[in-house]
């Protein structure tokens, strides 16, 4: 496993990161980075500590340099070199200001993932608006991962938020069997980009072929993920495979127009990447004044189309009091 | 009348699935099979998934159809929640029946 964190990856130039992954050999891992400046997305992070977990799972060893530069302060507070067995820089004595993320987190059983959101909202010590869109994201991506992935670290997950910008950008990584191998199981996919494109798309679980899922999986998470990120004009990062689908931001003076099929919308799509074994979700959320994480969700049912004949709509038959 | 109030045994984040399949073949489901209404109060629950109402809901719609709504009350939603039971309803009735059924592949 080799990893190279270069001085920015973002979820807007991610593909340079991605590109440098070298997953093939799983009984190693050897980190190399930018030598003067460290600056990446929390997906990153965990994407770099499962890989770790994964390398240490197999009883692996280490290998890397490590720069004394100081903005490795940041992995460092994340949490980073708790699984990368490699001695961080000494000179990291400055604490960063407290409530402004959630460090690397391991999740492999349900309990875990109880725990880590009851521990979420005293760690941000942030308001409703910015811990809800966390929570949610968490709790579904994290999900899919228990169920789906076989991962056998679990999923990692961290988070960052932006008070200046006011966005939120989290992480979700697993080591498991990847989107193509669980769209196999009942979709006739050929690729990792026909199985992204797949599992995207509402109504569509690995475990079905029916269109709407079944009483326990919807074929819901992803969309509803992918959809709170352009929603609230910012950017959703689906890797797996070989290939990683990146919703685009829309512009702030055009409306959102949310597409069922993930290719409708303004995208990247490179294929031919680094494999990766597992999955890779990233996403950023811009936080609004005045706008409630309910509004973004209310606004999905909007666009929540699924590909069947019957057209009806059954909200007036719902009895709320 | 069963009510099911989500805040004491979910708290206020509605999002453990595995919590809400349980309730609704424990409680829900019985409930409605011998005749009874049910009130779902999410009263002090900020915050609902929608993984959590598909595992709470979906499969009675899917198996009893819209008329199951006539013995179910949603009480004491926030816009979020009632957003989330809205999209979960509409999905669910929407794929009922071998009709929606069909292989998927963008070949």
């Amino acid at each position: 496993m080799k990893i190279h964190l270069p001085n920015g990856a973002h979820l807007r130039n991610i593909t340079g990161f991605l590109s440098d992954i070298d997953a093939s050999d799983t009984s190693s891992f050897e980190l190399t980075m930018h030598p003067k400046w460290v600056f990446v997305h929390p997906a990153v992070l965990a994407l770099t500590a499962c890989a770790a977990a994964l390398v240490t799972a197999n009883g692996g060893a280490f290998s890397g340099v490590i720069p004394k530069i100081r903005s490795l302060n940041y992995p460092v507070r994340m949490g980073l070199f708790d699984y990368v067995k490699l001695p961080p820089p000494v000179e990291i004595i400055e604490h960063e200001e407290a409530g402004r993320f959630i460090p690397l987190t391991q999740i492999k059983s349900t309990d875990d993932l109880r725990k880590a959101i009851a521990d979420l909202v005293p760690l941000l010590h942030a308001e409703k608006e910015v811990a809800d869109p966390i929570k949610y994201v968490f709790s579904e991506m994290v999900r899919n991962v228990l169920e789906h992935s076989k991962s056998p670290v679990g999923a990692f997950v961290a988070a960052q938020y932006y008070a200046e910008t006011k966005r939120i950008a989290i992480g979700i990584a697993d080591a498991g069997i990847g989107i193509l191998e669980h769209m196999r199981q009942y979709h006739d996919v050929k690729d990792s980009k026909e199985a992204i494109t797949l599992a995207l798309q509402p109504g569509i679980t690995g475990t079905t072929s029916k269109i709407g899922g079944t009483e326990f999986n919807a074929g819901a998470g992803l969309f509803f993920t992918k959809s709170i990120a352009s929603f609230s004009k910012n950017m959703f990062l689906l890797y797996s495979g070989d290939a990683a689908y990146r919703l685009m931001r829309t512009a702030e003076n055009r409306p959102v127009k949310l597409n069922s099929v993930p290719t409708e919308d303004r995208h990247l799509f490179p294929t031919g990447l680094p494999f990766w074994p597992g999955t890779l979700v990233g996403i950023d959320i811009n936080v609004t004044q005045g706008v409630e994480f309910s509004d973004l969700l209310n606004q999905i049912r909007g666009a929540y189309y699924l590909d069947v004949k019957r057209k009806k709509d059954f909200a007036h038959k719902i009895k709320f009091t | 009348m069963k009510t099911i109030a989500f805040l004491a045994i979910v708290g206020d984040f509605a999002e453990d699935k595995d919590v809400a399949a349980s309730l609704r073949e424990k409680e829900i489901r019985p409930a409605i099979a011998a005749g009874e209404n049910v009130i779902l109060d999410f009263a002090g629950v900020t915050l609902a998934t929608q993984s959590f109402v598909h595992a709470l809901i979906s499969d009675l719609l899917r198996t009893q159809g819209e008329t199951v709504l006539n013995n179910i009350e949603f009480k004491n939603c926030v816009p979020g929640v009632k957003g989330i039971v809205e999209t979960v309803v509409q999905y669910s009735l929407e794929t009922m029946g071998e009709e929606a059924e069909k292989k998927t592949s963008l070949k």
